[in-house]
């Protein structure tokens, strides 16, 4: 009986032996497809305790992602910001695949808690109030830029950093850039491609580039010819003192 | 019929976190759900192949319904294999069942979304209309799900054939679960062994005998976890859920093999 289970034993490492080399191709096809791209380290450990680093090791990230991201809207309601945005970054170590996650972390960042920064009453320095403003709009952005590193393949978060990097950093050439990219997916909405051209628009010394970017979008079809567009268009004829037998015929 | 208390918890679990999570957005809403059901599906289909799977030969030796089978002209090989099916057929209709419940939630939840937002936007335009529901429509249900869900499947199977292996030289169904629970954490940290073991490096000669012993003796469960990437939208693609399936048989089969060679040893 004992000779029987050393051989089984010894079988069981004979085929693991056989096995290794599916088992690397397998891991690294997955990793290749960006599956299972968390980084279970210690740091993470410290994050989540010890059970919660068990429960991910053994898979169950997603669970618990979900439990601390109910935990992170809990602190949003009593407008904790500093322990929301800890909790942020535990939830998007868990799924980095999750655009939503990464998504909303940055927008509660960038546009709740800097709106909360900036109006926060026990702090009577308008400058320190600016800062902290600032702050949260470069958590939101970096929530942003790590969450493209682990999804370079998805369009929406270069869409989302396009309209941040708009609205709250007013670079007009970064977010024309971000829309852009967004832009260069096959799946991505149309509107991906208008937006950048309004913003390359807005950066000094583009203004040809953008107008010929413009130009082609119009005369893609209907679809492109929204009023922002045609205005715009209107405006840069103007600038641009394009002539008018160039001028496109719109109404 | 202790699979329905799983099913009941099961139930309660999504019926009441669905119930619970109504006050986010409904990008948020399905989100959770996902996580939370499939998630929930993971760890019950484990939990039940390996409750499942040890019990059973220590009971059968200790009710000596054992004796009365094998009396017959039963080879033992076809009661474990009898027994093995029963398990795999008993997790395939615990995962429809929680798939079904799964889905049924997901198509009611969208559903009041999707009446939300019709009222939301009465009067608007129609186009407009068509991209809300759209939106919801899309992140409310998945096709990608599916391999995700066949995986579970597979893994668990494959923890019942191994729990199956561990019972034939278990003395008790206790000593069998322990097992099963500690190699379930150990194969999970098997390809971490593994990359270890073959990257050589700078460790001592133990270190990277104990990584090897690791990586040949226990299975790759890491291999199986594709569920928390698919509920985050990641399709699995075609070749690699085919060599993780493959992967999966070839594991059911030789510790269905083993079990069978030590069972037939086995002094009864």
């Amino acid at each position: 009986m004992i000779a029987r289970r050393i051989a089984a034993v010894v079988l069981l490492a004979v085929f693991g032996a056989a096995l290794i080399p599916i088992q690397v191709q397998i891991a690294a096809e997955a990793k290749a497809a960006h599956f299972r791209s968390t980084e279970l380290n210690l740091d993470l450990r410290e994050k989540i305790g010890q059970m919660g680093f068990l429960a991910a090791l053994s898979g169950f990230r997603s669970p618990l992602a979900a439990f601390l991201w109910i935990e992170a809207h809990s602190a949003w309601e009593n407008t904790e910001w500093g322990r929301m945005a800890g909790l942020f970054n535990t939830v998007t170590t868990l799924q980095p695949r999750s655009i939503l996650y990464w998504d909303m972390a940055a927008w509660h960042m960038a546009w709740n808690a800097s709106v909360a920064a900036m109006q926060d009453e026990k702090q009577p320095s308008e400058a320190l109030r600016i800062r902290a403003q600032r702050q949260y709009f470069q958590l939101g952005k970096d929530f942003l830029e790590r969450g493209i590193r682990n999804n370079p393949d998805r369009y929406q978060l270069y869409l989302q950093l396009g309209v941040l990097l708009r609205d709250k950093f007013e670079d007009h050439a970064g977010a024309a850039a971000a829309f852009l990219k967004a832009a260069g997916f096959p799946d991505a909405p149309q509107y991906c491609r208008r937006f950048a051209g309004y913003e390359m628009a807005k950066c000094p010394g583009r203004e040809r580039e953008a107008y010929e970017f413009l130009k082609a979008l119009y005369l893609q079809g209907e679809k492109q010819r929204l009023p922002t567009l045609i205005n715009l268009l209107e405006e840069m004829e103007k600038k641009l003192d394009i002539p008018a037998s160039e001028r496109l015929d719109h109404p | 019929m202790k699979v329905f208390y799983f099913l009941l918890i099961f139930a309660l679990l999504i019926i009441g976190g669905s119930a619970f999570v109504a006050k986010f957005s409904f990008q948020e809403q399905f989100q959770m759900l996902k996580d939370i059901s499939l998630g929930a599906m993971s760890v019950f289909t484990s939990i039940l192949a390996i409750l499942a799977t040890a019990n059973f030969l220590p009971k059968d030796i200790e009710d000596r319904t054992i004796y009365t089978i094998l009396a017959k002209p039963v080879p033992r090989f076809s009661y474990l294999l009898g027994k093995l099916i029963g398990i795999f057929l008993l997790l395939a209709l615990a995962i429809l069942l929680m798939t079904g419940l799964f889905l049924a939630v997901l198509w009611l939840q969208e559903r009041g979304v999707l009446a939300e937002t019709r009222a939301q936007l009465q009067g608007g335009s129609a186009e407009d209309l068509a991209l809300a529901l759209k939106e919801v429509t899309n992140s409310t249900f998945n096709a990608n799900l599916f391999p995700g869900i066949v995986i579970i499947l597979v893994k668990s199977a494959l923890l019942a054939a191994m729990t199956l292996f561990l019972s034939t030289f278990a003395s008790s169904g206790l000593f069998a679960i322990l097992m099963a629970s500690a190699l379930y954490f150990i194969g999970h940290l098997q390809a971490t062994a593994r990359e270890y073991w073959l990257a050589g490096g700078d460790i001592s000669w133990w270190t990277r005998a104990l990584a090897g012993g690791v990586a040949l003796v226990f299975p790759d469960l890491q291999a199986f976890n594709f569920v928390d990437d698919v509920i985050a939208g990641v399709a699995v693609p075609t070749g690699l859920f085919v060599q993780v399936m493959a992967l999966g048989g070839l594991y059911v089969a030789v510790y269905f093999a083993l079990a069978a060679m030590v069972f037939s040893g086995r002094e009864l």
